[in-house]
């Protein structure tokens, strides 16, 4: 698993490559929460070129889902899921906590 | 069947996908199919670790798996504390983002995922065993 972080005006975009598991799902919730400690609350994270994401990303990414959301300061939405993982996420009802984007520039024009 | 044993340890679950999906793939199951059982027995195995071996620094994971008739049977046998799936309550899917859980959601994606899931436990000799069954569409 590779991560990237991108600064937008009006968001930061996180990339995350590869495969995200219970092994290296810790290292990608480091770096929502460091996003997070560095004040930045509207993130669009960038899953264009993820291969895999078990249980243990969607935890991740719903971890960072409650502390962005908190006091309307901000949001994470989802921008490039390739069509395996839209598909386990929508079996795990998470579509309906995330907005998805088509393209990471859409999802960044959100913000 | 083959059979692989593991180090129960979370690093080894890129492995233990492969082993799974080399054989899926063998057997004549398409991407997406193999994707879902990669991810099955991602869960299965990494809830063994997580709890069966919570504490347990040491603890072996052993995975046969086989294709014979379009069915693919993968069986995880550990030795740590019996942890049953069937026992873990399903997680509110509709929950709203405050109430919402975490907890059986690889369990629950375990179950959609695969056709049959059977666990026994056998606590005199100290094995667990979980088998899940998945039919080639």
């Amino acid at each position: 698993m590779e991560i990237a972080v991108q600064e937008f005006k009006h968001c930061d975009m996180i990339t995350v490559s590869g495969r995200v598991d219970s092994a290296t799902a810790p290292k990608l919730a480091q770096a929502l929460e460091a996003a997070n400690e560095g004040g930045k609350y509207k993130l669009v994270i960038n899953m264009e070129g993820l291969e895999y994401m078990s249980s243990a990303g969607f935890r991740a990414l719903l971890a960072a889902q409650r502390n962005c959301k908190k006091y309307n300061r901000g949001e994470v939405v989802l921008a490039s899921v390739p069509d395996r993982i839209r598909d386990a996420l929508e079996l795990a009802g998470f579509t309906e906590l995330f907005k998805t984007f088509d393209d990471p520039i859409s999802a960044v024009g959100h913000f | 069947m083959q059979t692989v044993q593991f180090a129960a340890k979370f690093e080894y679950l890129d492995e233990i996908r492969e082993f799974v999906g080399n054989i899926a793939r063998a057997g004549g199951f398409n991407d997406k199919e193999i994707y879902n059982i990669q991810l099955a027995t991602d869960e299965a195995a990494s809830n063994i670790i997580e709890h069966a071996y919570e504490g347990v620094g040491d603890g072996l994971l052993e995975i046969s798996c086989g294709v014979q008739g379009g069915v693919i049977t993968i069986i995880l046998v550990d030795h740590g504390e019996p942890f049953d799936p069937s026992e873990v309550p399903t997680p509110d899917l509709k929950a709203d983002l405050s109430e919402r859980k975490i907890g059986g959601l690889g369990i629950f994606l375990m179950r959609k995922l695969m056709d049959e899931i059977h666990y026994s436990a056998e606590p005199k000799k100290n094995r667990n065993t979980l088998k899940m069954i998945k039919r080639r569409g």
